[in-house]
């Protein structure tokens, strides 16, 4: 089981603060990096790697500091944001030099593991330099999988990618974060990190805004009422009965429902069933409307 | 052959670049050619084509040419980092990059330049710069993969170096031949055959000490930049 740790971080250039004052643990599993654009993702992305060394705090994996310890590349893998690549090779000549530079006992075998991986297997012996965007991207996703290393970080890995790609990279994603590799990825865009992971870490202004299971950091905002979309068999009468309760704060009643804002998350949600039995009514929806993604990452920049 | 040395080899002769490679072999050997054939005095046209274009253009620019190639444009597109991302030690990326450039170039130039030497005055002047220019090769390829390392435009750097601080001021300034690749490589060629074609201006000791430590010190200098190599991000 390997992790990166982030204690106190920040990077500074010159008298920009990009980062500040960051601290995370990345547990085996997949966890989005989430942000706007320039809020520090990559900066925090290009640390981890050990290609920024940062002004203040330590950046580690396992313990073992990233910033020059070419060591570290045995148990960590990175793809760029920047689509860099060697154009004038084929895909396999391309991921089979990964693998001899990572000194693997059997580098042909590896080559072919991560070409199957990422479906880049037929087109393997084109020249990366006549292939589409989505396929450098897998090409690069293979060269960084080949030593199958326990720590892969990826910058916008769905940049460029077709809605295919897209899933089959966040089927791969999943699959690696479920066989224990710590995985981290960072996007700005909400619903693909929302299908890919429950588990964010949200940079806004190069602070770290929020971190865990967005669902739960949706509740630990009690400032903001929870919304909930409602149907039961009298939705009128359940109205009535629910503005009587302490951590309801309003009610609307809609043609295909009723909406439901409530204070307290837990307190809401164990008072609801009671009312309905005691109303004798039945309840045949009950969703937690607001807590999205991307609800969750509007109230964080708000805030 | 190292990977390491095998893409960046693939890369040096994958890039229209090399191409530039050609000219100027071409046209020192094809000076030669001309001069002897219509029997012109080795002793009017030797310096001129041996030294002022072999030693003083030809070799240090294809140097420049593959120096900062085997680096500095993989720095440019970001290509390096696939290289970066394996855990081998820094120097041997360096000594990889560096010896091709070194084989590259010294080929490059010694061959043109034996050919000249030869068509001037003998097989031993032949033999002679082209020794000098293997070293010359080792001094210049170090120097400017240092440069790809420290600057975004190592090129630009690079040929300031050739023409403002060698040709220009090594003229005129005598203390600044004692940091003067061209010197070097000139007194190594004259103290190896005499000739009066050549006219050294360091003595071979300084040549030899000053060129050793211009390869060693800026092969040590460049495996430390590149264990602090950074990434700028592009968003942030």
């Amino acid at each position: 089981m390997t992790t990166v740790d982030l204690q106190n971080v920040s990077r500074w250039y010159g008298n920009v603060v990009a980062v500040n004052d960051i601290s995370m643990t990345l547990d085996p599993g997949v966890t989005g990096l989430l942000g706007p654009n320039g809020a520090g993702k990559t900066t925090v992305l290009h640390m981890m790697a050990g290609f920024l060394a940062p002004s203040r705090g330590t950046v580690t994996v396992d313990g073992t500091p990233t910033w020059r310890n070419p060591a570290v590349y045995r148990q960590l893998g990175l793809v760029a944001e920047r689509e860099a690549v060697h154009g004038f090779l084929t895909a396999r000549e391309f991921v089979h030099a990964s693998a001899k530079m990572q000194k693997l006992p059997d580098p042909k075998a590896a080559t072919e593991w991560a070409l199957n991986m990422v479906e880049m297997a037929p087109a393997a012996d084109r020249r990366i330099e006549t292939y589409s965007k989505g396929m450098r991207q897998r090409t690069r996703v293979a060269a960084a999988l080949v030593h199958n290393p326990q720590v892969l970080l990826l910058d916008e890995p769905f940049n460029g990618m077709d809605p295919r790609q897209r899933m089959h990279m966040m089927g791969l994603l999943h699959e690696l974060g479920d066989r224990g590799h710590t995985i981290l990825f960072s996007s700005h865009i909400l619903e693909e990190v929302e299908q890919v992971s429950g588990t964010v870490q949200v940079i806004v202004a190069g602070r770290l805004a929020a971190s865990g299971d967005y669902r739960k950091i949706r509740r630990l905002m009690t400032n903001r009422p929870h919304v909930f979309a409602v149907q039961s068999s009298d939705d009128r009468r359940l109205a009535v009965a629910l503005i009587g309760e302490k951590s309801v704060t309003g009610v609307e009643i809609e043609a295909t429902g009723m909406t439901v804002r409530a204070g307290d998350y837990g307190s809401f949600t164990r008072a609801l069933p009671r009312i309905a039995l005691d109303q004798g009514i039945r309840l045949r929806k009950l969703i937690p409307s607001d807590e999205s993604l991307e609800s969750v990452f509007s109230y964080l920049l708000e805030a | 052959m190292s990977t390491v040395a095998w893409i960046t080899a693939r890369g040096l002769f994958g890039r229209r670049r090399a191409l530039l490679l050609l000219p100027l072999p071409l046209l020192l050997v094809g000076l030669a050619g001309l001069c002897r054939a219509y029997d012109v005095r080795p002793s009017d046209w030797g310096t001129p084509v041996l030294v002022g274009l072999g030693l003083a253009v030809l070799l240090p620019v294809v140097s420049l040419i593959v120096g900062t190639g085997v680096l500095g444009s993989e720095v440019d597109d970001g290509t390096i980092v696939h290289i970066l991302t394996k855990p081998l030690p820094r120097r041997d990326i360096i000594l990889a990059k560096l010896g091709v450039a070194v084989g590259v170039s010294a080929v490059t130039a010694a061959v043109p330049l034996f050919l000249a030497g030869w068509l001037a005055d003998s097989v031993g002047l032949g033999l002679a710069l082209a020794v000098a220019s293997v070293v010359g090769a080792f001094a210049y390829s170090s120097l400017f993969l240092l440069l790809s390392l420290l600057t975004r435009r190592p090129v630009l750097l690079g040929l300031v170096y050739i023409l403002v601080w060698e040709g220009l001021l090594g003229r005129f300034v005598s203390g600044t031949r004692v940091l003067s690749i061209e010197q070097y490589v000139i007194t190594i060629a004259d103290k190896i055959t005499p000739t009066a074609l050549l006219e050294s201006k360091v003595s071979l000791p300084v040549a030899v000490v000053m060129g050793g430590i211009f390869v060693v010190g800026c092969a040590i200098y460049s495996v430390d930049r590149l264990r602090s190599f950074s990434m700028a991000g592009e968003t942030s």
